[in-house]
């Protein structure tokens, strides 16, 4: 029952939202939205506390990945909410119902997604997160913002109609093999007898589909221009809690793969992706303008670590795990830190924004520390899970690729302390005073960066349980 | 009936090569919401006696696909009163020759495939012929209308290769695939609308604001 209420209480109260025209305005949309988000995560919560049975026929079941994806995204949301009560008082935008709306049917998605043990389910999941944010990155209804939501919904509804050809190829795998079709504990318990050529193919649709969704190189072209023109919110619960649902998608057909005994042909593929994306994040990090662009190739850099990590194999299984957590965390932290520099000064390019400590002290004081998290410096939580995953290429025997990783780790570095660093020293630009950062525009960032920092120095014993049981279904251990 | 499904089959692809060579936008949105109607007698056609499932799919797809995206794109070109020539990048002719080599590679691929438990063995060649020639409208034309038509047609391409999988893939799931499908080519149509206003265009290629 608590899945089905889960999963279907944000979309109700969005259609609410939506259809009743007494909801103008946006004091009530965001009386609304906070409301959902404060149920949602009590939810979520009690889902760690008392287990659940799985519901509808087994389509809808709660087990250590999805938990993980859930509880990340519902927090996220309830964050990105408290946000949203700062923002809207500096920048209305034209419809507070669309945005109240859209971002609920958002949580719906993601829910699902994350809920789904039937694979078909965990697709309509995906398109509706898909769908459920593109007008919100056309929220600003400029030429640019349209050119953006353009790109994405093109090149992501093509990317996600592939994965559902992968999902179709891997009910074609089930074919006279028992078990109930595309539900996911059947197909990993039948795993063995699934045709092998047929779930080869769903792996690389699949991968491909929902990598498209990840932004993993070389499909992640959509990603600068959206992250870079949609509100800055909405960029980072894209960032945080999107991509974690994508890469879930990735991962259950993982978990399907490991478990049929096709490792040595999974595991070269998600390491080549996984390569090739840190490596196009360093090429475009050097030398970025534009803090939310920034942002959006270490969001592929950080995708690119989370497929390296299940491609290795081993401890790498649990550190992308961890590091689901500490990137989804950390880059809602970073966008929303972003999002009160462009209230403040219009912009978030590099020229024109300088000197962001004397006028903007808090935001930009977070604005380094992110810098540091998100780099994957001690004592951060990235740091941890980055390490793990080093340690998972060093073990399974591949010790150039730790090799190769550091030093895209160390590029990237340098192009985002020069661009931050740039922002947040000097002597602010002539005419720019300080400005009073309000509470709730400051306490959200501030909440993720101390559970960044945390989850660098100690992790709490449930968590580490369910991260390493999530490890263990991936084919991997736990440290 | 197996006579007619192969009938229909033929027919899907005609009407994919027709798209690729049509000249005005008008007859394209004809064309696809033709193939929304083969698509949708399909499920009947090749289900072994008449369920509810099989009915319940065949209309949902009709009404969805040969109804009411139809009816909305044409509406998205009256209201944004475009230009009603296709304007592809690779000539007619030229599309129409990758057409039928897609088609060609299609059937090649699909007799090397360890084939889905069918009676009807046209089906796999066909959705993956549909699917490449949506790659082909999707990529070479420059309205951002016809990149929707891709889709679409990209689409009916997959959910070609689903017929075989009637089975095991249950009714709901269906219904939320048909629903993901109409919500997202109507957000397009809205974005679609909005470029022309802006741009006053429905060229995608002039969308080039944003680069590194």
């Amino acid at each position: 029952m608590r899945l089905l209420v889960i999963s279907a209480l944000p979309l109700l109260v969005a259609l609410l939202v939506l259809g009743v025209p007494a909801f103008r305005g946006r004091r009530v949309p965001v009386a609304l939205l906070a409301a959902v988000a404060l149920a949602h995560l009590a939810l979520v919560t009690s889902l760690w506390l008392a287990p659940e049975p799985a519901t509808l026929g087994g389509w809808l079941a709660v087990d250590p990945l999805g938990l993980t994806v859930l509880t990340l995204t519902s927090v996220l949301f309830l964050v990105t909410v408290t946000y949203t009560v700062g923002y809207l008082r500096r920048e209305p935008p034209s419809s507070g119902r669309v945005f109240a709306g859209c971002l609920m049917a958002f949580l719906t998605a993601a829910s699902v997604v994350s809920l789904a043990h039937h694979l078909a389910m965990l697709w309509v999941g995906m398109e509706a997160t898909t769908l459920s944010v593109a007008p919100l990155v056309f929220l600003r209804r400029d030429r640019r913002s349209l050119e953006a939501t353009w790109k994405y919904l093109v090149i992501s509804s093509v990317g996600i109609a592939l994965a559902l050809l992968g999902t179709f190829f891997l009910a074609s795998a089930q074919v006279d093999v028992p078990g109930r079709p595309l539900v996911l504990p059947d197909l990993v318990e039948h795993a063995r007898d699934l045709h092998p050529a047929w779930l080869r193919a769903a792996f690389l649709f699949l991968l491909v589909g929902f990598g498209t969704k990840m932004g993993l190189a070389p499909m992640h072209t959509w990603k600068p221009d959206t992250y870079g023109e949609a509100p800055s919110l909405v960029s980072g619960l894209m960032a945080g809690a999107l991509t974690s649902c994508a890469f879930l998608g990735v991962a259950r057909v993982t978990q399907v793969v490991m478990a049929a005994g096709l490792a040595s042909f999974a595991q070269p593929v998600l390491i080549g992706f996984g390569l090739l994306s840190l490596a196009v994040a360093a090429v475009f990090i050097i030398g970025q303008s534009d803090m939310k662009r920034l942002l959006a190739y270490s969001s592929v850099e950080h995708m690119g670590l989370l497929v390296l990590g299940l491609g290795l194999g081993g401890v790498g299984a649990y550190g992308s795990m961890l590091h689901l957590v500490n990137n989804g965390l950390s880059k809602g932290w970073m966008f929303l830190v972003t999002g009160n520099i462009v209230l403040a000064t219009g912009s978030s390019a590099a020229a024109g924004n300088r000197g962001l400590v004397r006028t903007l002290p808090v935001s930009a004081a977070l604005l380094v520390l992110g810098l540091f998290a998100v780099t994957g410096s001690p004592p951060f939580g990235l740091f941890m899970s980055e390490f793990t995953i080093l340690r998972a290429a060093v073990g399974s025997g591949h010790p150039w690729i730790a090799a190769v990783i550091l030093l895209f780790l160390a590029i990237i570095f340098v192009g985002m302390a020069g661009l931050v660093l740039g922002m947040a020293l000097g002597e602010p630009e002539p005419g720019q005073v300080p400005v009073r950062e309000s509470a709730w525009l400051v306490a959200g960032p501030v909440a993720l960066a101390a559970a960044v920092l945390m989850l660098g120095v100690y992790i709490p014993g449930p968590l580490h349980e369910v991260l390493a049981r999530a490890a263990t279904a991936l084919g991997g251990t736990a440290p | 009936m197996r006579n007619a499904a192969q009938l229909v089959l033929l027919l899907v692809v005609l009407s994919d090569l027709a798209v690729l060579g049509t000249t005005r936008l008008s007859s394209c949105i004809r064309g696809i919401a033709s193939q929304g109607l083969l698509l949708g007698l399909l499920p009947l056609l090749l289900a072994s006696q008449v369920s509810i499932h099989a009915v319940s799919l065949g209309v949902g797809t009709v009404i969805v696909k040969a109804i009411l995206l139809p009816w909305f794109l044409n509406r998205a070109i009256r209201e944004a009163a475009v230009r009603r020539e296709v304007e592809p990048m690779v000539g007619f002719i030229a599309s129409q020759l990758l057409g039928a080599l897609a088609v060609a590679l299609a059937f090649a691929i699909s007799l090397r495939l360890p084939m889905p438990a069918t009676e009807q063995r046209l089906l796999v060649p066909v959705s993956l012929a549909t699917l490449m020639i949506g790659f082909i409208v999707l990529t070479t034309r420059r309205k951002a209308l016809m990149q929707v038509v891709g889709y679409l047609i990209l689409e009916n391409g997959i959910y070609l290769f689903g017929l075989t999988q009637t089975e095991s893939v249950p009714f709901l799931i269906e219904l939320g695939v048909l629903l993901d499908v109409f919500v997202g080519v109507f957000i397009m149509g809205i974005v679609v609308f909005h470029i022309n206003r802006e741009f006053d265009s429905l060229d995608s290629t002039r969308l080039t604001e944003l680069t590194d």
